[in-house]
């Protein structure tokens, strides 16, 4: 399921449009991840706090939409382009592959309500099949 | 028996009662049928779903929208129940239609998005929870009945 070239033109373009709201939607994704998904909470066992709003969850949801932003950068070649993510996430942060979805759901749903007009269905099947080929690419190294 | 909060149990009411069920069932179905081409499967005699503007104009799509919608709403009525009161609609999905069950799942996170767009920030991430484990219980209901 490759993105097609208006598809990646159509993934640019909303980014861009995201751009300054981009910090927000990864807080709140983050957020939403642990709070609908509690059992994504094992993987910060290790801070202070993991739950929902709060800042640790807040400064990583950050952090994780600048690596989705550079991947948007990348989206001609994801897999080459996050390799060394993808070592990461396999051999360090072992990450399992189904939690990916769950953040991008998550993600959608913080687009949407963003920019409800924005966020149609066309630009929904582009960002989601964009954040599926960047977990993929994420699981490059894992086995 | 999927056991309820007070808070969940009114945090569903609330979000349910921001749904109006005539938009939101159309809106959800088309996402399913853009977003997921795969589910089109199941409505060959619906007519043109050839185009994206067909899926949003087919009067079928908007109608069924409608019947999925109200069926997902009928376990806010029985939320100590969600098992048995799905138990025929599982049966016709599985027997009669032939749906995979990981489709409802598809739907549900379509009409999840279709509601964030519509309540914004006011779907604050503890009442997406508890929706989101009001929808899995149906999902689950739904396809109990398959063997």
């Amino acid at each position: 399921m490759s993105l097609s070239a208006k598809q990646k033109a159509t993934v640019k373009d909303f980014f861009g449009k995201m751009a300054t709201r981009s910090d927000d939607i990864g807080a709140e994704a983050l957020s939403r991840l642990v709070a609908v998904y509690p059992q994504t909470k094992s993987y910060f066992a290790h801070w202070k706090s993991a739950s929902p709003g709060s800042a640790p969850v807040r400064k990583h949801g950050i952090t994780i939409m600048g690596g989705v932003y550079d991947a948007v950068g990348k989206i001609d070649d994801l897999k080459a382009g996050l390799l060394s993510l993808s070592e990461l996430h396999a051999f360090m942060l072992r990450v399992d592959p189904v939690n990916f979805k769950l953040l991008a759901h998550c993600m959608l749903v913080c687009m949407s309500m963003v920019f409800p007009e924005e966020f149609t269905p066309q630009v929904h099947v582009a960002v989601d099949k964009f954040l599926a080929q960047l977990a993929l690419a994420l699981c490059e190294k894992y086995r | 028996m999927v056991e309820w909060t007070a808070t969940e149990r009114t945090h569903i009411e609330a979000i349910w009662s921001k749904i109006d069920i005539d938009v939101c069932g159309p809106l959800a179905l088309q996402r399913c049928l853009i977003v997921y081409p795969w589910t089109q499967r199941y409505f060959g005699s619906f007519g043109d779903l050839s185009t994206d503007a067909a899926i949003v104009g087919n009067p079928k799509v908007a109608n069924h929208g409608v019947v999925a919608l109200t069926g997902l709403r009928t376990a806010l009525d029985h939320m100590d129940d969600i098992k048995a009161t799905y138990a025929t609609l599982s049966v016709l999905h599985s027997e009669k239609l032939h749906v995979d069950p990981d489709n409802f799942r598809l739907l549900c996170d379509c009409l999840t998005i279709v509601v964030a767009g519509k309540m914004g920030k006011t779907l604050r991430p503890e009442m997406q929870a508890a929706w989101q484990k009001y929808l899995s219980a149906v999902v689950s209901a739904l396809g109990r009945q398959y063997h």
